[in-house]
């Protein structure tokens, strides 16, 4: 039939470009893989249809927490969640690429600058009707955490967490530890741990943040929270001797730290409280992720200790979680009353009967199931006289990544050299903040 | 058989006389197209970004605004990456050791690795297949492994060396000083299959006759491969010194999975990613950070190329 000395080179490039057009064509077809909701026109009362949310809920407890969370929703809701997860530090570093591409309607994020510093560049809807609705549950910290810089709101909470050292209760009973109020205890108990075979303090800086939070806690310490809130905004130099002095404190406490810190993910250092070979952690409240439900019961904090009396223990450090709306949401109406069900009690009450390491939010949630170390959180966050988010959400995204996570790596390998350090993150602050 | 060399050409496809340049219209649109199209496509992916890229590098600029929101601040850039970048200095050197060392080290590991399965062993497929299976493996799904195997307290490396307590523990990928050689092993695993396979196939144009000679005469082994092999594989080593060259200077995914390019791992390539993609989103910066590495590559580049006219000519 097909007579191959019939096939010419023109034959052959003929076949080839309408194969080359049919594909392209067919291409065009299955661009829509979200079907839309009716949440355009608006004449709709009830939300319906499928809302996409992009969650950074990776590890698995929060990840089965965040799910019971949704599945309340559909059920009280008609509207179908599409929930992408992804891997929680890859979400942070894509999330440029990602809100300026084609990003899920909700999406979830931190509160404080690192909201604001989006927001202001247009890159989320702003949600005040929301807050309208929610409003009631929050004190005016909250509502300020949330609010962008125009003024308006962008963020709704959902759970927040304090930092502190943690430690197991059996092991403090066991060796007769007890929590450091001071500078000069801490280093006592340290000592103490050490000589008895333990590692003092359980640390590991490979993905660079966690260390964020021993600088923020030695910071506010030694030189108040309005001074962090200042360095944090660029407003203060790096050189000057209120923050040497930090560094100078740090050094005191790093030959107690965990060796090695730099090729360690946090959760492997967390494994070494779990299994008693390190005596405390500075972490936040997620270090009991790591914890199974029976060990948990084990875990107890102290607050950071004091070092400076004129700023004791005023500050506590206590980044919240939620989420926001993203520029240009596929079916609004329905993603905005997910947004209402998220920053209600409920959601954040079902949350936390799964993930029991963070606190509520909304003011109306039930505290009454929380368990004992919950409640020491709670209230140590609602008596802290400043709260403050974390360094890298304080400050501007690309100070606190491409800067100080190199800083510090930087200072805990060569602790010596404070002034060459300082000199270098000044220069590159005065760059970026210019 | 005679034919009128006056008179029109006949355009029937078969017949093999064709004058150069008398070209039919439809000869005329297959031409353009199959030179157009990919014309278009390389001015498109490569020549425009490139471009763009130079002329960014003098900007400052978030990205996220339209063009009216870019900041022309000159040669800034390039002054506050060569002094008060403290990456930037570590990451310049990795990417030349990282280059020299897949020069030297797992390039001449594949040539001996194919010298020695080219003599026809037994099972020499199967020891091909070993050394060949790790280039299969995509460079992220490697550092993934060797990052388990380097593990400080659960891999393989310090159980088998008995160093994985406190105090004798070797931090393979956290140490700064060690762990860009530990990378570049991981590099070399994966590099030397490769240039192994190529050289297999190179080996194969030498002449047996010469190699036979040669052992007649009471050549040495090592004499026999200087001497008659070795130049043999000119045109393969041209092959194998631009494959290594561009797995060098494209080095990005081994180091990203492991730490993100930091505390020792620092990579030109990286650096670019740290400041464009993440958070940072600082193109100007990333772009004179890109514009960096485009005049490092060019330099093999141009000196491939000279290379390669000078020798046609």
């Amino acid at each position: 039939m097909y007579d191959v000395r019939m096939m010419t080179r023109r034959s052959v490039l003929q076949t080839g470009l309408a194969g080359l057009a049919a594909a392209y064509g067919l291409s065009g077809c299955g661009s829509d893989d979200e079907p839309a909701g009716n949440g355009s026109d608006g004449a709709a009362a009830k939300p319906s249809g499928t809302v996409s949310f992009g969650s950074n809920y990776s590890d698995e407890l929060p990840k089965k927490a965040l799910q019971a969370a949704l599945d309340g929703y559909a059920k009280s809701s008609g509207v179908e969640v599409d929930l992408n997860t992804v891997d929680h530090n890859t979400f942070q570093e894509q999330i440029n690429n990602y809100l300026q591409g084609s990003p899920d309607d909700v999406f979830a994020w931190f509160a404080g600058y690192r909201m604001q510093f989006f927001a202001e560049r247009g890159l989320a809807t702003e949600i005040s009707d929301v807050w309208e609705e929610i409003g009631g549950q929050y004190s005016e910290a909250f509502k300020t955490a949330s609010t962008g810089l125009d003024g308006k709101q962008y963020f709704v909470p959902f759970y927040y967490y304090p930092w502190a050292v943690f430690y197991r209760k059996s092991v403090f009973e066991k060796n007769g530890y007890e929590p450091a109020a001071n500078f000069d205890e801490f280093k006592a108990l340290a000592q103490q741990m050490e000589s008895d075979g333990l590692t003092p303090l359980a640390f590991a800086d490979k993905d660079g943040w966690p260390a964020f939070g021993t600088f923020d806690y030695l910071n506010m310490r030694t030189n108040g929270y309005d001074f962090h809130v200042s360095l944090m905004r660029g407003d203060e130099s790096w050189e000057s001797a209120q923050v040497k002095t930090v560094f100078e404190n740090w050094r005191e406490l790093l030959p107690y730290h965990q060796q090695g810190a730099l090729g360690r993910i946090w959760q492997d250092a967390a494994q070494g409280l779990v299994d008693k070979e390190a005596g405390m952690m500075v972490m936040g409240l997620f270090v009991g992720n790591q914890f199974s439900d029976k060990d948990r019961e084990d875990l107890d904090f102290f607050p950071f200790p004091e070092i400076n009396p004129e700023h004791g223990q005023d500050a506590v450090e206590a980044p919240i979680d939620g989420f926001m709306l993203s520029q240009d949401p596929e079916n609004e109406d329905a993603a905005k009353d997910l947004l209402t069900y998220l920053g209600g009690a409920e959601a954040q009450s079902v949350y936390l009967n799964v993930d029991p390491n963070n606190i509520a939010a909304s003011t109306e949630a039930d505290t009454s199931s929380y368990t004992p170390i919950q409640q020491k959180a709670n209230e140590l966050i609602t008596g802290a006289a400043q709260i403050s988010q974390f360094l890298d959400r304080d400050t501007r995204p690309d100070f606190a990544s491409t800067v100080m996570i190199p800083a510090i790596q930087k200072f805990l390998r060569e602790p010596d050299d404070v002034d060459g350090l300082v000199k270098s993150i000044e220069q590159q602050k005065k760059a970026i903040f210019a | 058989m005679a034919t009128d060399l006056a008179a029109a050409p006949r355009t029937s496809g078969r017949r093999p006389r064709r004058r150069v340049g008398r070209l039919t219209t439809a000869d005329r649109v297959a031409v353009t197209l199959m030179v157009g199209v990919p014309l278009a496509v390389v001015l498109a992916f490569i020549w425009f970004p490139t471009l763009a890229s130079i002329v960014l590098s003098f900007s400052s600029w978030d990205g996220i605004g339209g063009i009216d929101t870019i900041e022309w601040i000159g040669t800034t850039n390039y002054e506050q990456i060569v002094t008060i970048y403290p990456p930037f200095w570590p990451a310049f050197r990795h990417n030349l050791i990282w280059l020299a060392f897949l020069a030297l080290v797992p390039t001449t590991f594949g040539l001996l690795l194919a010298y020695l399965l080219d003599k026809q062993i037994r099972g020499s497929r199967v020891y091909q297949s070993i050394f060949f299976l790790p280039v299969v493996i995509s460079l992220a799904v490697v550092g993934f492994i060797w990052q388990l195997v380097y593990a400080p307290e659960q891999g393989l490396v310090n159980n088998v060396l008995g160093t994985t307590e406190q105090g004798n523990l070797i931090n393979w990928l956290g140490n700064p000083d060690i762990n860009l050689w530990a990378v570049l092993v991981a590099a070399a695993w994966r590099h030397a299959g490769y240039i192994m396979i190529l050289y297999l196939a190179g080996l194969k144009s030498v002449d047996p006759a010469l190699r036979e000679a040669a052992a007649i005469d009471g050549a040495s082994e090592w004499y026999a491969f200087r001497t008659i092999v070795f130049p043999a594989l000119k045109p393969i080593n041209i092959v194998v010194l631009v494959v290594t060259v561009i797995e060098a200077l494209r080095a990005f995914d081994i180091v990203y999975v492991i730490n993100r390019g930091r505390n020792g791992l620092e990579l030109l390539s990286v650096l670019v990613t740290d400041n464009i993609i993440g958070e940072a989103s600082r193109i100007g910066y990333g772009s004179a950070l890109a514009v960096i590495l485009l005049v490092i590559s060019i330099v093999p580049i141009v000196v491939f190329v000279a290379n390669a006219f000078k020798e046609e000519s």
